[in-house]
Formats: structure tokens, sequence, C-alpha cells
């Protein structure tokens, strides 16, 4: 285990271990402390490691991930692994604003709340939120899948294109194009997966599914008041 | 028994309206048959005080000249030296903007990158990512990085050069961008991750920040991912120069990049680009004066951009303050954009040449702003490049001629003393005298 005291040994130094380490490299497992809220702490990394922060961080806390796991043991700032592109990252607390925002693949687990615009233009990455969600979450998402535990806020899905929601709790409303969709078997398997790899204690069964109406995909006056 | 017209009483002559006049009613009926706004490509085509408006003065007994072909001035430039550890250095002070593959075919990035290596400069993605093409044939590459974040990931924000930050642009300052369906491909619809032929909206601003305090973490963020070796630049439309360079010199960009409204943008609705943003001509000594106020000005670079055509735009941009200029349009056209050759086709596309701008349709006669295979093969990269090419050199030597003329031998050695206005406005905009004046409008101590 490496252990890195982000106090008094500063953020630039932390980046550039991280991004030190290879596909084989055998310090596979590190351990920051002091992070205090902290931004762009563990981001760019694209290795199989292991980086386990204990306390919250700022903005961007595993930003364009690639391989690695992050471990937040504490509450996370705005844009928590934005653009992420493989791997994972864990929040045991709260996320801000634009969790897994544009983020192209991988997987974000938060085990507390997302804020608002949880998912905004997701490209690919699975996330699994175990509490709510806020307003204008998955806000012209691309593909991926969204799962909620709790509750969804205002505008759920709004402008959507071919992502997955799936939400267990109320969404207070639907945004523009989003509609409640069937639940299939295949979507059941993703679910399952999904809800196990992110130890969320929910049944596939108990989640309603919604995605895009696919009505606002070309351009049509007629449908100039959803715009 | 009829009624004869009296031919000797004088009859009214038929009057067009100024404020109805015939293009204005043809958008009318355009609207009321179609039921949507008129999209187009390209920047505002309204008159606007442009560069035309100022003039040299030359050198005189008090200045004087420098030897054409014997005495040497400078054109080098280096973008990015306040942060950055490895700047960007560029033989010529002329750049191409963003432009996107997916409104221009592979081809023509590739070329954008072909010319602008062989001439010495940089060229620049767009909305959509980084193509093979374009990367291997760029010796300079600039990543944009925006707000739909379509194919960005790291790796390419790692092989790029420097990375430029949209936050707006001169044709559209507010406005997002739209890619739509016919120009939807496998490959724009795969690099895009969204589904062919489906309108591609670009979003107006970034989705995982707001504001300027977030800006500064989000550069941060940028520069921490890329071991604050790539200069990161700020892209700004022309709305607000003065607040907006203010801003970005504060959020910690290495460099500024200015887009005026003469910009041009693959496709956006046409009201837009005529009525939001300001000439270039009004935003750049805004711009210099908010590096100047916080004696950045030289230390973070400006770059402006929007209806920049040739070495004497150049000139007159460098003399108002900028370190560079960007070209996005005079680079199409060198390409073939807009050729008179292909008149027939326009004219069958309801247009004629140079005044094409339907880019967004993807039946560009010239292979330039398509995706369709007939229409790309057209064009030959490697002629391309050469004649992009040829277009920045011819460029720079004529800035070079009139730095030299004004007796400065770095084309960075001129300065708005060395120019006239031409029109009150220019000379309100630009801050410099009217010609055959000592004054300008707004000038300090005057009464205007």
């Amino acid at each position: 285990m490496q252990s890195f005291d982000l106090e008094t040994e500063g953020l630039r130094k932390l980046n550039v271990s991280l991004h030190a380490q290879s596909n084989d490299t055998n310090q596979t497992a590190w351990e920051i402390t002091n992070p205090k809220g902290s931004h762009a702490i563990a981001v760019g990394l694209d290795a199989p490691i292991e980086v386990t922060v204990l306390g919250p961080t700022g903005y961007y806390c595993g930003g364009m991930n690639k391989q690695a796991t992050v471990h937040v043991k504490g509450s996370a700032g705005p844009g928590v692994a934005e653009n992420m592109m493989s791997g994972k990252v864990v929040i045991d607390g709260d996320a801000s604003q634009y969790a897994g925002a544009t983020a192209h693949g991988g997987l974000l687990v938060i085990k507390g709340n997302a804020s608002s615009r949880c998912g905004i233009s997701m490209k690919g990455v699975d996330i699994v939120v175990h509490g709510n969600i806020g307003h204008m979450s998955a806000f012209m998402a691309q593909s991926g899948n969204l799962v909620v535990l709790g509750d969804a806020g205002d505008a759920l899905g709004d402008s959507l294109y071919e992502a997955n929601l799936f939400v267990r709790g109320t969404v207070k409303s639907l945004g523009a194009d989003c509609i409640k969709k069937d639940m299939r078997p295949e979507h059941l398997e993703i679910l399952k997966c999904l809800l196990a790899e992110a130890e969320a204690d929910a049944k596939p069964e108990e989640f309603t599914r919604y995605g895009s109406a696919r009505k606002l995909y070309n351009f049509d006056v007629d449908n100039a008041s959803a715009y | 028994m009829t009624n004869k017209p009296d031919n000797t009483i004088p009859r009214t002559v038929p009057i067009q309206s100024a404020t109805f006049s015939n293009p204005v009613n043809a958008e009318i009926r355009r609207a009321a048959a179609t039921g949507i706004y008129d999209i187009r490509g390209g920047g505002s085509k309204r008159k606007v005080p442009h560069f035309d408006d100022l003039l040299f003065l030359g050198a005189s007994i008090s200045r004087y000249p420098l030897e054409g072909y014997r005495e040497k001035c400078e054109t080098k430039v280096t973008l990015g030296t306040r942060f950055a550890s490895k700047p960007i250095e560029l033989d010529i002070p002329i750049t191409i903007a963003g432009m996107s593959f997916g409104s221009l075919s592979g081809g023509a990035k590739e070329a954008l990158g072909r010319g602008a290596t062989m001439a010495g400069t940089s060229t620049t993605t767009g909305d959509g990512g980084m193509t093979e093409e374009e990367r291997g044939h760029s010796n300079k590459l600039i990543y944009q990085y925006l707000p739909s974040r379509y194919g960005m990931n790291p790796d390419d924000l790692r092989r790029c050069d420097a990375i430029e930050i949209v936050v707006g642009q001169g044709a559209k300052p507010g406005g997002g961008g739209m890619l739509l369906g016919q120009k939807i491909s496998d490959r724009v619809a795969e690099m895009r991750n969204l589904p062919k032929g489906i309108d591609q909206r670009s979003a107006c601003r970034h989705p995982d920040w707001t504001g300027p305090d977030d800006l500064e973490i989000k550069i941060l963020e940028l520069r921490e991912i890329t071991n604050w070796e790539k200069p990161i630049y700020v892209k700004i439309g022309g709305a607000r120069p003065y607040f907006d360079t203010t801003l970005a010199i504060k959020a910690g960009a290495d460099v500024v990049v200015l887009d005026g409204m003469q910009g041009g943008t693959a496709a956006t609705q046409d009201v837009f680009i005529e009525n939001v943003g300001q000439p270039i001509l009004a935003c750049i000594r805004q711009a210099v004066e908010a590096l100047q106020e916080l004696d950045m000005h030289r230390k973070v670079q400006l770059v402006v951009s929007g209806g920049i055509r040739g070495g004497a735009d150049v000139a007159k941009a460098l003399a108002l303050g900028a370190d560079a200029v960007a070209i996005g349009t005079g680079a199409l056209i060198a390409l073939g954009d807009n050729d008179p050759r292909w008149e027939d086709e326009y004219q069958k596309l309801g247009t004629t040449a140079g005044a094409y701008d339907d880019w967004h349709e993807g039946n560009d006669p010239a292979g330039i702003t398509t995706q369709t295979p007939e229409l790309m093969k057209r064009f030959d990269p490697v002629e391309g490049g050469r004649r992009l090419s040829n277009y920045l050199k011819v460029m720079t030597l004529e800035a070079q001629t009139i730095a030299r003329a004004c007796g400065k031998n770095h084309v960075h050695n001129l300065e708005p003393e060395d120019l006239v206005a031409l029109t009150l406005e220019a000379a309100a905009m630009a801050r410099i005298p009217l010609s055959g004046t000592d004054w300008w409008p707004g000038k300090p101590g005057t009464n205007f």
C-alpha cells in the first residue's frame, strides 16, 4: 500500500505519481489522506490501480479515468468521474452536480445522493445511485445506463438520446422527449448485473425504465414547443 | 368609348421598401412555407466596420522603412508561455481555426493539417473529436474542448499540442451547434456516440462547469491530466471581450482566442449569425485593454479571428495588439470552397459561387463540407494542402511588406500608432484616430 498525504505532498506530486503507474505496475494500492475537498484528485489515470481517498473531494475527482478504481470514503464535489472512459469510481457519501458528466465507460457508484444533472451528456457510462438524484439528470444523455434506487427530480432525461434510465422511486417530472418504457428481459439482466456490481440492495423488478421517445431526433416545426 | 391612359401625366415610379426589401420578403415567404428558421454556414454577411476601414501610415521622416528584400522582418510567434512547459512555437502568426470533422470531410481536415504544417503553423480540431488524418498530418494540433464533448477522450488530450476550451464562437456567442442528419455518416456517428442520421445538437455551455470560478478549476484539471505541458487556450466569442478576457486570464488561460461575428460556423440559424455578437474590429482593443490592465499583454497571448482574409488584415490585427490570428473561411476558400469552377452545380442548388452556405446539407460540390463519398472524391487533400500553404505564405509576405514599410523588424512591432481610420465608426471601435485628425470618438479627454 502506497500512502500519500495530500496536505503535505501536494496535488501535482500525487497526480505525477499516479500517472507514472503502468499496466504492469506492482504498486496497485494507493491511499490518499487529508484530501480536504481538494480539486482534481486522481485525474487522468490510466493503469489498473486502486486509489482510496480518505475524506471528501472537490471538483472532478477521478476525471477522465481509465482502468483505475477510485474509491472516495466521503462525499465528492462537482463533476466526479467526468468523461470517465473505463474503470470504476465509488463515492461512499453524496455527489454534487454533474456526476459522471459525458463519461464514455466504466462504472460510477454513488452510495448517497447525487445532485442535479447527474449523468448529463453521458456517452456510455453506467451510473448507480443508491439514493436520490436532482433535477435535469441525464440531460442529453447519449448512451449507457443510469440506475437510481431512490427518487428523481424534475425534468429527468430531457432531450435524451439512447441512454437507459432506471428509477425505483418516484420521478418528479420527465423532460422533453423522455417517456416511460417497457422493461424487457435484457433490461432486467442489465439491472441485475449493475446492482450486484454496485452492492445495491434492490431487485430489478422494482424499477421503471425511461428512455427516448425519439420524436426530437430530427427537427420538426410541429414539435417547436418542446425545443 | 374607351379610357386610354394619359401618357402625358408623370407616373409614380415603383419604389421597393428599404425595410421590407426583396431579400427580407423572400425570407418571410420561405419561413411561411417551411415553418423553420434558416440554417446556414459561414459568418455574418452583413457589412460591418472592418479592417478595410483602417489604413497604415507607412514610413516618414520620423519612421524609416526596412528594405523589402534585404532587411529581415520576423514572423515567429510563441503561444502559451504563461504556465505551459511546452509552449507552441509557430513560424507565422496565422493559425487555422477549429473546424470539425463532420462538418468537414476527412480529406479536408487532412488538407488543413498538411497546409498548416508546410507553412509552419498550427491547425485545430473541432466538435466531433480528433481524426487520425488530422493528427497525422498536423505538426502542431490544437485540441478543442467543447461543450458537447463529442469524441472527447484523454488519449487525444495527451497527444495534442495545446488545448482550446471553447466558451464561445463569434458566429454565435451563446449558441450551440447543429449537425443535421444528412451529414451523420457511420464514421461521424461512431465518433460522436450517437445514432446515424439524427440531428446532432451541440450544447451551448459546458456540462460540468459554469462561471469563471469553475473554469479555473476546469483548467486545473486539464493541466493536471496533461502534466502542465500543454498550453491552454480559452476561446470566446465577440460578446463582452473586455470582461471575458479579464475572466479568462483570472481563470488561468495561457492564450485567449477572440472570435468576431464574421467568423464562420458549420451550421447555425441565420438570425443568430447576423444579430448576436460584435465585429472583430470592435473587440480587439477591449481585449488588449484587459490584458494591459492586468499586465498580461504579450504574457497571455491573444489570437483573433473573424474575417481575416489577407496579409493586411493580419498586420492590422497585430497592430491593434493581437499576437496571432486564426483563419477559417479563408482557409476553406483556399482549399476550393465556393470556387466558380463548380458554378453549374451551385446553380442547381439554387445558389451561386461565393454565396453557397448550405454546408449543413452535405451537398458541397467542392467536396469539402460533405460526408458524401462521391463528392469527397473530388477533393484532393495533397493539392488542397499545397494551396492552403501557398495562401498562408502569401498572407505572411503581405504582412511583412506592410511591417517593413512601417519600419518594423518583427510583425509584432506593429502598433496602433501605425494606423488611421477611414470612418468614425472604425475610429471609435479600434480607438484609432480618424484619418487627417488626431481624434477618435471616445478618446480620453475629449467631449464626444
